[in-house]
């Protein structure tokens, strides 16, 4: 017994001390700044010399803040839009491609490749297709009669065309982890369904979509924290323009914070986001419903 | 039984229709910034569109190494995503061993606060994070208390510190190290194994597709994080690709052949990666994203 309980402790001290290197970043790098981002959004932090205790200013100065309640909203258009889509779009992808056909691989790879381009790169890209005269889009728009618009000038394209670019981007990855899901549903479901004369609509209505719920639950997740932090297309793309239309809070923290140093009142506004941010992906567990928890 | 067949062949029709339809139009981009890098210039905006460029030249890609110093970024992007590839295959390892195969008392809960850290969005941690790096004590001219200096700002060591063990890489190795026996272990340490060396000699070895996953996926986010970059490092010469890029996009407004020049170049390396290492890419999505 004596030896058992030795061997215990050997085990756990090596273990602490493989751990340490770990713990000391995470303490330095999430939960130091996690607790101080929520002391930061009661101070004036300037950077420079300031970091005095103003109470609850930063906040009273948020809700009379036009323009962040502004990014708030352009997000949310975003987000509304862009994620339904997103998950559609995947599964309807993931689907097709789950079929054991020639040339599927090739095809699996040719919509997983925009996943793999940096938001910056995918974005430079794209301003050159959507280039209102010489961009691909409107030429092949004019093939068919259509006069395209100045994309990323009109404020009423400026924002559809970032969900254009995103979702370009995003649904492959989606789509092989709905790949995935979809192999891991047991046959046998689908061969009775079948014996009792399911439709294929049927199947994938009673079968396939509830199987496929924790997957859902995932890349629905993801997708809500990702969409509400969007910031490097908004800033490529548009610079938060026409007139604000795709300025977006990450975008507005990172100037009220590192342009203009008011890090304080900054810090009050990305911890409004990040509370938004827990809402919503609350509201979607409750939503999808997962009884496992997938993390 | 003939309708039958009709039917089959049919779908196989659409199925291929759409599909090829799809991959297509997902690859077009690709496509088109490719033919504008190589196009000279007058074709870039002849009307109507000039799908194959009357003669190729290497004009733009010249001009893109030229007109910034492209070649540099490029090797700051390298050398700052590798930094972070290193350092994440060898903490998350040696953290995702010890939580998967040892035992101690604070095992679970450590795991599980880490584990829940993932879900805190990055734009909480990164005023403070700019904080905690510009005040580090004894760092960049820093006294003790953490005043005085710039600390870890406009310095590499700001964003790979920061980013050297992420949650991620220490949950993605446990996961892996939880599916190889522990009898293993057991023998080693009755041969008198020393606990780094059963690590590093036994377990480590049989990691190698995770490691390999772990590798692309740390090797991405570096090499294509654009917003924390371009917060720490105000130095032109530490740029990286991404920052440069975006400058590149923003000062040039009217150079499309250097800008689908540099935005190549700067996919270039991951595109390689993902050729050539695809098969366990594709098995460690659906790993991560499944079995969670």
């Amino acid at each position: 017994m004596a030896s058992i309980g030795k061997l215990n402790r050997h085990q756990a001290r090596t273990a602490y001390l493989f751990i340490t290197p770990t713990m000391l970043l995470f303490l330095a790098f999430t939960i130091v700044p996690v607790v101080m981002a929520l002391y930061l959004s009661f101070t004036n932090y300037d950077v420079v010399s300031r970091m005095d205790f103003v109470g609850i200013d930063n906040y009273k100065r948020l809700i009379d803040d036009a323009l962040f309640w502004q990014t708030f909203k352009n997000v949310c258009y975003y987000a509304v839009i862009f994620i339904p889509l997103n998950i559609l779009i995947s599964l309807l992808l993931a689907l097709l491609l789950n079929f054991k056909r020639f040339g599927v691989k090739l095809f699996r790879t040719m919509n997983y490749l925009p996943t793999l381009t940096s938001a910056v790169a995918a974005a430079t890209v794209w301003i050159w297709l959507l280039h209102p005269e010489f961009g691909l889009i409107n030429n092949l728009l004019s093939y068919f009669g259509v006069i395209g618009p100045a994309w990323l000038a009109q404020t009423e394209t400026a924002m559809f065309s970032i969900i254009m670019v995103t979702l370009w981007q995003s649904v492959g990855s989606n789509m092989v982890i709905y790949i995935a899901g979809l192999q891991g549903v047991p046959d046998y479901l689908y061969e009775s369904a079948k014996l009792d004369g399911a439709t294929a609509l049927d199947r994938f209505r009673y079968i396939t979509w509830p199987q496929l719920r924790p997957t859902t639950f995932l890349v629905s997740t993801m997708s809500i924290i990702g969409a509400l932090q969007l910031f490097d297309q908004a800033f490529v793309l548009t610079q938060g323009g026409p007139g604000n239309v795709t300025k977006t809070p990450v975008y507005l923290i990172y100037q009220q914070g590192f342009n203009q140093l008011q890090m304080g009142y900054a810090s009050a506004q990305a911890f409004i986001l990040a509370i938004a941010i827990l809402i919503f992906s609350f509201i979607n567990m409750r939503a999808t419903k997962s009884e496992e928890s997938i993390v | 039984m003939t309708t039958y067949s009709v039917q089959k062949a049919l779908t196989t029709v659409l199925f291929y229709v759409v599909t090829i339809t799809i991959s297509v139009a997902m690859f077009l981009p690709f496509f088109w910034s490719l033919i504008t890098s190589f196009k000279p210039s007058d074709d870039i905006f002849s009307m109507p569109i000039k799908w194959i460029p009357t003669k190729l030249t290497l004009e733009h890609y010249r001009s893109a190494f030229t007109t910034v110093p492209f070649g540099l970024y490029f090797w700051n992007s390298f050398v700052l995503a590798a930094a972070g590839v290193l350092a994440n295959l060898f903490f998350g390892s040696i953290s995702g061993y010890a939580f998967a195969k040892l035992n101690f008392r604070l095992n679970k809960p450590l795991f599980r606060i880490l584990l829940a850290a993932m879900m805190i969005p990055g734009i909480v941690t990164m005023i403070p994070s700019f904080y905690v790096l510009k005040h580090f004590p004894l760092i960049g001219g820093n006294d003790l208390l953490g005043a005085g200096g710039n600390g870890f700002l406009n310095s590499f060591w700001g964003i790979i510190l920061p980013g050297a063990s992420g949650s991620f890489a220490v949950f993605f190795m446990r996961q892996f190290f939880l599916t190889l026996p522990s009898d293993m272990m057991e023998m080693a340490r009755i041969e008198g194994c020393k606990e780094f060396r059963i690590f590093w000699n036994i377990y480590l070895p049989l990691t190698k597709p995770a490691l390999a996953t772990l590798s692309i996926f740390t090797f991405q986010a570096g090499w294509n994080s654009f917003l924390w970059p371009m917060i720490i490092l105000n130095d032109p010469e530490k740029a990286t690709i991404q920052m440069g890029l975006q400058a590149f996009s923003y000062n040039h407004q009217t150079d499309f052949g250097p800008m689908m020049a540099g935005a190549l170049i700067a996919v270039l390396p991951i595109l390689v990666m993902f050729l050539l290492l695809q098969k366990y890419f594709v098995q460690g999505i659906a790993f991560s994203g499944v079995k969670g």
